[in-house]
C-alpha cells in the first residue's frame, strides 16, 4: 500500500518557521526509493536538530549501507524545532522523513542514533508527533520497532520503556543482520506479531530487548540482578565490531545539504577505536580494538568523496587522528594530491604528543588553515596520571610552540573539571599552564597577538569505563572550582588577556550523569520532563535544570544517589548484562590504580605498542588489533582538464 | 580573468533555501563541475563570485543573477550545462553570458512578481489591491534579526493587478516593485493587503501565499521590467534564449 507524502501539508507551514530548508530534503546524494518495492523499510533518526544530525557519520553510513540493498529503503528524520512542532500539532502533520516526507509510523523500523543522552526527550517528541505510543509496551503491529544505537546505547536502561531494542557497537553489519531477520519474518507472514519478531532479534545475541529482562532491586535501592524472563534469551548481549574498515568505505557518497550544518566538510574515518587508555573516555573503552583504514583506502575515499560533494575541507576523523600508523604519509600524500586546489585538511582530534612539525606543515599547505585543538584534560601532572592521559607539560609546550611557529595564531585547549581525586589546585594550575603556552607561543612566533582558548567542561562518569564507580562532583562544587580558575586567569596581568576561557556550568553535567548511569527507574523522570516541555536538552537555551530536578522529585528519584554516590566493587551496575568486551575485574583494577596514591599508580600504556594488558575485549569479542604500517603511498592523481574550458 | 553572468531559477521546494544556502550550494557545484574559478588573493582565498539581489527565503524565482570570475576562458553554454547538472534540481541554470561593460547589480532596478493568494477569494483580492493602490502609504511591520521594523509597502509598488489562475481560478497578484532599501518583499505587500482590507483567511488554516519572481532588471519607460543581460548579449552579438 503506498504511503502518502505529507509534504503538501508541511509546505504550507514552512513560511512560518526558522530555516525552512532543513525540512525539505533533497540533499545531494540523498536517495528516494519506491515504497512498494521495498521489503524492509528503515527510518533513521538523529535526535537533534538537522544542522547537528545531517553531518553525523553514523547515520550517513547506515543510510547508504541500507539503501544499497535492492529491497531495502532507508530515509532520515531529525528533531523538529519547537516552532515547527507547535504548527505540526496545530495542523496535524506527523513526524516525517526528510527524504520522501513519509510519516515515521509507516516504517518497519525506527533506528535512533544516540551520541548523547541529552537526546532522549527529543525521541519522545518524535514518537508522539509520529503517532507512535511512547511506551514500547503500548505499541501494536502497526507501529515500527524502535531501536536505539550509538554510544549511549551501551546503557539504554533509562530509555528501556521507550525503545523496543538496543544495539551496541558498530552498525554496518548489525543493521543488515536485523534487516535479514525482519525480511524473513515478513516473508513468513509476520507470525506472532511484534513479540515474535523481537524474540527472533533477541535470539541472535546481538540485539538487546529490554522487555525480555526483569530487574530485581535490593531494599536499599541497588540492583539485585537482571535476568532473562523467558527461555531462549541470552544472559548477556554483545557489542558488534566491524573488523576490516577497508571493506566498509562509507560514506561513499556523502550527503551534502543546502542548509548550513555544524560540520561543513567531507569526513573520512581513518581508524576506529582507541587504546590510549584514558580512564574517563567511554568512546576509547567501548570501541576497542583499534582498526585502521589503510592509507590507500583513505586516499580512495577522499577522492570519491570530494568528487561527489565539492567540499573544500577534508576531515580525517578518529578518536585521536595523529595516532594512525601512517598519518605522516597520509597528510603528505593528500597535500601533494590536492596542491593548488584550495582543499584543506584537518585533524579534528589530535593528541598533544603525536603532533609534529611535519604534520603541521602538511595540514597548512593547501587552502585554509583549520583550528587546532589539543586536550590535556587535566591541569596538573598529578591529575593527568589519575586519568591515564600521560602527556607532560613539556610535550604540550613543545607542541603549541610548533603550531605557533608554523603560523597558527590560536590554539584551543580542552580540559575537564570534577575528575576523581581532583582538588582546586589541579584546576587552578590550568591557568599556569595556559600562561606558559602564551609565553612559549610569543617566543616561537615572535608575535604578541597570539591567543589560546581554554575550554573546560564538567566530568561525567560513564558506563563501561574505569570511572563507572566514581562519585560525580556536584554542580555547586564544579562551579566554585571553575570560578577559581576564572579568577586565576584574570589575575595574570602578563598573559591573562591572551587567554580565553569557555566553560559550561555544572548543572547540565548532573542531568547527563543521571541519564548516563541511570537504570530503568530514571525513565519516569525523562517522561515527566518531556511532558513538562523538555526539548533539545543539549542546547543551553532550551535546557532547564529545574525542570529535571522537579521531575525527579515528583517521581521519587534521588538524583544524588545516581550521580554523586560512589559505587562499591560488588554493586550490580545497570549495564552489567550488556557486554562491551571489557572485563569488569580489569576495569575495577584500573579504577583502583587510578585512585591509589599518585606515586604508586601504574601507567597503562597503549597495547598497540606494548604487550597486551588483558582488558578482555579481543578474546571476548574474537577481535584483534588491526594497524599498519602498510608501506604503501598515495600516488599523484592525474589532473583532468576542466570540461567547461573554451 | 573572464567574467561570466549567470541567470538561474529557484523552483519548487528549493524556494525555501536562503541566500546563504544558495551560496554554499553554488560554490560546491562549481567545484564538482571542475569550473576553473579565479580566487581572491590573501590569507583565506575565496572564489570570485558576486551575488546580486537574491529573492527572499520562501519565494521562488525565475530570474536570479550571479557573476563569477574564471581563471581560464570558458565556453558559456558548456558551463551552463555543467553547472546545471551539478546543482540540485530546483536550482536551475537558465543562461550564462560573458560579461559586457557595466555593472550587473546596477541594472537590477525593479522586480516583476506573481503571488498566488489561495487564502483569498478573487473578489476579496481585487478589493484589497484597489484599496492598497488608493492609499498613499501603508506601513507594515516585519520581524528581523535585530527586532521589529516598520516599512512603507505602498511607495515602491509601481503596478499591481489581480488575475484569476486559468486552471483553478485562484487569485493571483501580478505586480512590479521597485528595489529600495530596505527591500519591500512580496510578504510585505501581502501583509499590506491584509492591513488595508482587514482580511482574515477564508478557510481555517495558515495564511497561504506563494510568490515567484518572474523577472528583475532595468525599469522600462512603459513600466515593465527589462532583461538585465541585454547589454552583455549585445556586446558579444549573442541572442536571448527562447522562453523557458
Amino acid at each position: 500500500m503506498p504511503v502518502e507524502s505529507v509534504f503538501s501539508r508541511l509546505e504550507l507551514l514552512l513560511p512560518q518557521v526558522q530555516k525552512p530548508i532543513q525540512y525539505v530534503g533533497g540533499e545531494l546524494n540523498a536517495t528516494v526509493k519506491d515504497w512498494d518495492s521495498a521489503a524492509v523499510r528503515w527510518a533513521l533518526m538523529y535526535p537533534d536538530a538537522y544542522e547537528v544530525g545531517l553531518p553525523n557519520q553514523g547515520v550517513m553510513i547506515l543510510y547508504e549501507v541500507l539503501n544499497e540493498q535492492v529491497d531495502v529503503l532507508a530515509e532520515r528524520t531529525y528533531a523538529v524545532w519547537p516552532d515547527l512542532e507547535k504548527l505540526m500539532r496545530e495542523y496535524d502533520v506527523p513526524q516525517f522523513t526528510v527524504d520522501a516526507h513519509r510519516p515515521i509510523k509507516a516504517f518497519d523500523v525506527l533506528g535512533v542514533s544516540f551520541s548523547t543522552e541529552l537526546g532522549y526527550t527529543n525521541l519522545l517528541t518524535a514518537l508522539d508527533l509520529g503517532g507512535i505510543p511512547l511506551h514500547a509496551a503500548g505499541r501494536t503491529d502497526d507501529d515500527p520497532i524502535v531501536i536505539a544505537g550509538g554510544h549511549a546505547a551501551f546503557n539504554p536502561e533509562p530509555i528501556a520503556d521507550f525503545v523496543d531494542a538496543a544495539i551496541l557497537g558498530d552498525g554496518e553489519q548489525a543493521v543488515l543482520q536485523v534487516t535479514a531477520v525482519i525480511r524473513q519474518w515478513k516473508a513468513d507472514g509476520s507470525p506472532g506479531g511484534r513479540d515474535e519478531l523481537l524474540m527472533r532479534l533477541a535470539k541472535t545475541g546481538g540485539v538487546y530487548v529490554p522487555r525480555f529482562y526483569d530487574v530485581d532491586y535490593l531494599p536499599d535501592g541497588r540492583i539485585q540482578r537482571v535476568v532473562p524472563n523467558r527461555p531462549g534469551v541470552p544472559w548477556r548481549v554483545s557489542k558488534h565490531t566491524v573488523m576490516d574498515l577497508d571493506e566498509w568505505p562509507y560514506p561513499k557518497q556523502p550527503l551534502v545539504p543546502l542548509a548550513e550544518t555544524v560540520h561543513e566538510r567531507m569526513s573520512v574515518e581513518i581508524f576506529r577505536g582507541c587504546t590510549r587508555g584514558c580512564r574517563f573516555c567511554q568512546a576509547g573503552m567501548i570501541t576497542r580494538p583499534v582498526r585502521e583504514r589503510s592509507i590507500t583506502g583513505i586516499g580512495e575515499m577522499v577522492k570519491a568523496g570530494l568528487e561527489a560533494s565539492g567540499y573544500e575541507e577534508v576531515g580525517l576523523l578518529s578518536l585521536s587522528s595523529a595516532d594512525h600508523s601512517e598519518i605522516g604519509e597520509i597528510a603528505k600524500g593528500l597535500a601533494d594530491r590536492y596542491e593548488g586546489t584550495q582543499t584543506s585538511l584537518s585533524l579534528p582530534s589530535t593528541r598533544v604528543d603525536a603532533f609534529n612539525v611535519t604534520l603541521a606543515k602538511e595540514l597548512s599547505r593547501n587552502g585554509r588553515r583549520s583550528g587546532l585543538t589539543f586536550a590535556p584534560e587535566g591541569g596538573s601532572e598529578r591529575i593527568r596520571k589519575v586519568i591515564n592521559k600521560m602527556v607532560t607539560e613539556d610535550d604540550l609546550i613543545r607542541t603549541v610552540s610548533t603550531a605557533y611557529a608554523n603560523g597558527w595564531r590560536q590554539v584551543k585547549l580542552y580540559f575537564m573539571c570534577g575528575l576523581p581525586t581532583e582538588t582546586d589546585e589541579d584546576v587552578v594550575q590550568i591557568a599556569t599552564l595556559a600562561s606558559r603556552v602564551i609565553e612559549a607561543g610569543r617566543a616561537a612566533s615572535g608575535k604578541g597577538d597570539i591567543r589560546c582558548t581554554v575550554s573546560i567542561g564538567g566530568f561525567v562518569p560513564k558506563p563501561h569505563t574505569p570511572f563507572q564507580w566514581a562519585s560525580q562532583l556536584d554542580h555547586e562544587a564544579t562551579d566554585a572550582r571553575l570560578h577559581k580558575l576564572k579568577d586565576a586567569i584574570r589575575a595574570d596581568r602578563k598573559y591573562g588577556k591572551a587567554i580565553g576561557l569557555r566553560y559550561h556550568d555544572g548543572k547540565p553535567g548532573i542531568v547527563e550523569g543521571l541519564l548516563s548511569r541511570g537504570d530503568r527507574r530514571v525513565g519516569a523522570v525523562i517522561r515527566k520532563v518531556w511532558e513538562g516541555g523538555g526539548r533539545f536538552d543539549g542546547w543551553s537555551e532550551h535546557f532547564s535544570f529545574e525542570r529535571w530536578m522537579d521531575a525527579a522529585s515528583d517521581v521519587g528519584v534521588d538524583v544524588d544517589w545516581y550521580t554523586t554516590r560512589e559505587r562499591d566493587q560488588h554493586e550490580v551496575l545497570p549495564w552489567d548484562h550488556l557486554d562491551s568486551g571489557l572485563d569488569k575485574e580489569w576495569l575495577w583494577e584500573d579504577w583502583q590504580e587510578s585512585i591509589a596514591s599518585s606515586d604508586d599508580g601504574a601507567e597503562v600504556e597503549d597495547c598497540r605498542w606494548t604487550p597486551c594488558y588483558d582488558c578482555g575485549v579481543c578474546p571476548g569479542m574474537d577481535t584483534s588489533i588491526q594497524i599498519g604500517p602498510t608501506g604503501r603511498t598515495l600516488l599523484p592523481l592525474s589532473p583532468a582538464a576542466s570540461p567547461v574550458r573554451a | 580573468m573572464q567574467r561570466l553572468r549567470i541567470r538561474y531559477a529557484k523552483r519548487g521546494r528549493l524556494r525555501f533555501s536562503s541566500h546563504r544556502d544558495f551560496q554554499r550550494a553554488l560554490e560546491r557545484a562549481l567545484r564538482r563541475a571542475a569550473v576553473p574559478m579565479a580566487y581572491s588573493a590573501g590569507f583565506s582565498p575565496h572564489p570570485k563570485v558576486s551575488y546580486a539581489n537574491a529573492a527572499p527565503t520562501g519565494t521562488a524565482s525565475e530570474a536570479e543573477y550571479v557573476e563569477i570570475g574564471v581563471a581560464e576562458r570558458c565556453d558559456p553554454e558548456r558551463l551552463r550545462a555543467a553547472l546545471d547538472a551539478s546543482l540540485p534540481p530546483g536550482l536551475d541554470v537558465v543562461e550564462v553570458v560573458e560579461a559586457g561593460p557595466g555593472s550587473l547589480a546596477e541594472r537590477l532596478e525593479a522586480s516583476h512578481w506573481s503571488v498566488r493568494l489561495p487564502s483569498l477569494t478573487l473578489a476579496e483580492a481585487e478589493r484589497a489591491v484597489g484599496l492598497l493602490l488608493a492609499a498613499e502609504a501603508v506601513t507594515v511591520e516585519r520581524v528581523m534579526k535585530d527586532g521589529k521594523r516598520l516599512l512603507d509597502a505602498r511607495a515602491p509598488l509601481l503596478a499591481a493587478r489581480v488575475d484569476a489562475d486559468p486552471e483553478d481560478g485562484c487569485a493571483i497578484l501580478d505586480m512590479v516593485v521597485r528595489h529600495v532599501t530596505p527591500a519591500v518583499r512580496p510578504d510585505d505587500v501581502v501583509t499590506a493587503l491584509r492591513v488595508v482590507a482587514d482580511l482574515v483567511p477564508a478557510a481555517p488554516g495558515p495564511w497561504i501565499w506563494a510568490a515567484t519572481r518572474l523577472a528583475q532588471g532595468p525599469l522600462q519607460p512603459d513600466g515593465t521590467v527589462g532583461d538585465p543581460l541585454d547589454p552583455d548579449r549585445a556586446a558579444v552579438g549573442a541572442t536571448a534564449p527562447g522562453p523557458v
